[in-house]
């Protein structure tokens, strides 16, 4: 209990007004009446988080931080979630993972120092890496997406890492890539499990070392999120800059020759890239530099936009398959044919709900591709 | 507790290596098929424990990952022959399920003779035996899993 108080303060959480501003945008709540970030908090400051520590609904939260952009008093709800998890975990308490926990069972077996993985078997004679080089490019867990989703969704998650690369070599940069990286850690960080965390990103830390490399390029929101914040930025690393894709694109734009596209698409923010980075518009200035794109703004975009449903492949339930519905809804409503993200998951998450069956399903009928699919498939020559 | 037991085991005799293999046999054919070769008094590899599920199509990526994960040494998914499975198709899921785990086994950087797809069914004692015994064979070779922590080599 006395952890708990430490989280509160930790996390400003005991300015907290009850407005309850968090609940009313909180996308969760809106379709899981039980949920209510006001609730968890009130009961973490007056209760001392008893309840909340059994509570499966501890593991929803999306961590997305819509309710930290509206609240006046700015409470880090997320970061109390996240050290609130940390304590239940602790104890013995865990939510429902979503496919029978295999992505987190990989995860956490990559904290095995001997493990050594054969994960380079994506890259083909059309694209070029070198064995050292400035640039790096960390591939995240795109070759564990692409054995596990490639045959359900009929969409190949390695793609986006094979067009990152193509992307690089347009620039005239030919990238390393790591044969034996580890999972960034995202996932184990936000569900509280900092141990397992810990030991990723020594291990990337020293890979990254080895490497020499001086910039990390990744395609990946969440893996240029954890970069950045937890690795680089916390440890005050000096020598390493960390770049998502969308941000190398933009900063150089003009050395990209387009062919023209004739499309029309929407963008969905990952909130990793968005609320947690701050990235809005360098996906958005590169996209509109394709000849003949046409970018649509959905109605909820940039800082309200709305997450895709489930977050550390953890509690995905009837809320996340609503959420999922009616963004896909807002996307094919503003008469784009394409939705982009510049997050495989976001991918991944609207792909599943649009395999379903249900009267909904022309409404949800939208083409999903990630932001360095439409670039690299832009790129003449 | 059956852990813990086993890690005593495997310190004490010290280098020689002893393979720990998880197997997951389905509730109608193969379990069963374990409880005739005992039945039968069949001499064959104590190397094994089962575990048993409903139906080997109930057996995911995450069931065998989740062994590996926690240092066993091979992985036996193991279930009735096509056209005898009690719940009609779920061998053929069964097949759907292990290509996929075998594939996420080889990016992991595992020999992927450590994980295994057999059919035993009820009265095939003498089969259940040979194939644990050739498991077991074949996992002593490769030698301890990168994940066993019992083995310092």
């Amino acid at each position: 209990m006395e952890m708990a108080v430490t989280e509160l303060k930790k996390n400003k959480a005991l300015l907290c007004l009850e407005c309850g501003k968090c609940t009313a945008v909180c996308p969760i709540s809106a379709y899981d009446r039980e949920f209510s970030p006001r609730r968890m908090l009130a009961e973490g400051i007056f209760y001392g988080g008893g309840d909340l520590i059994s509570d499966k609904r501890l593991w929803s939260c999306l961590t997305c931080l819509l309710c930290s952009e509206r609240c006046p008093v700015d409470v880090r709800y997320s970061e109390y979630m996240k050290g609130v998890r940390e304590i239940a975990q602790k104890q013995g308490n865990w939510g429902e993972p979503s496919h029978g926990s295999a992505l987190l069972h990989i995860m956490e077996m990559m904290t095995a120092p001997k493990l050594n993985q054969n994960r380079t078997g994506w890259i083909n004679g059309n694209i070029k890496t070198a064995e050292k080089s400035d640039v790096l490019f960390f591939t995240g867990c795109l070759p564990y997406y692409e054995d596990f989703f490639a045959k359900d969704f009929d969409f190949h998650p390695i793609s986006i890492a094979v067009d990152t690369v193509r992307i690089l070599n347009h620039l005239k940069i030919k990238p390393a890539v790591l044969p034996n990286e580890r999972c960034c850690g995202h996932d184990l960080y936000w569900l509280g499990k900092i141990d397992e965390f810990n030991k990723l990103r020594e291990l990337n830390l020293k890979e990254f070392e080895r490497s020499e490399a001086k910039t990390i390029v990744t395609a990946c929101a969440e893996c240029a999120y954890t970069l950045k914040e937890l690795y680089v930025k916390k440890l005050g690393l000096n020598s390493i800059e960390v770049k998502h894709i969308s941000e190398l694109v933009a900063e150089n734009i003009d050395r990209f020759k387009f062919k023209d596209q004739n499309l029309k698409i929407t963008y969905q923010d990952p909130c990793r890239l968005g609320r947690h980075l701050n990235i809005y518009d360098s996906p958005r200035d590169a996209m509109k530099a394709v000849p003949g794109m046409d970018l649509n703004e959905m109605p909820h975009n940039k800082r309200g936009s709305i997450c895709c449903g489930t977050t550390n492949w953890m509690n995905c339930g009837a809320s996340s398959s609503r959420i999922q519905k009616a963004r896909l809804t807002e996307a094919k409503n503003t008469g784009a044919d394409t939705l982009v993200t510049a997050c495989p998951k976001c991918q991944i998450h609207f792909r599943c709900s649009q395999c379903g069956k249900g009267k909904d399903k022309e409404k949800t009928d939208i083409k999903l591709k990630d932001f360095t699919n439409i670039i690299a498939s832009a790129i003449d020559g | 507790m059956a852990e813990k037991s086993v890690k005593t085991k495997t310190k004490k005799t010290g280098k020689k290596f002893i393979p720990d293999i998880v197997a997951f046999a389905c509730n109608w054919c193969s379990y069963a098929g374990a409880d005739t070769a005992g039945v039968n008094r069949m001499q064959y590899s104590p190397n094994f424990r089962v575990i048993r599920t409903m139906c080997s199509g109930r057996v995911t990526p995450g069931f065998v990952l989740r062994a590996l994960k926690l240092g066993a040494d091979g992985v036996l998914v193991s279930g009735c022959h096509f056209g005898d499975c009690h719940y009609i198709f779920g061998n053929y899921k069964a097949v759907e399920q292990f290509e996929k785990t075998k594939k996420l086994v080889k990016t992991l950087g595992f020999d992927e003779r450590r994980i295994r797809l057999e059919w035993v069914s009820a009265a095939e004692g003498n089969r259940w035996a040979e194939v644990i015994d050739e498991f077991v064979a074949q996992i002593t070779e490769l030698g301890p899993s990168p994940l066993n922590n019992n083995h310092k080599s």
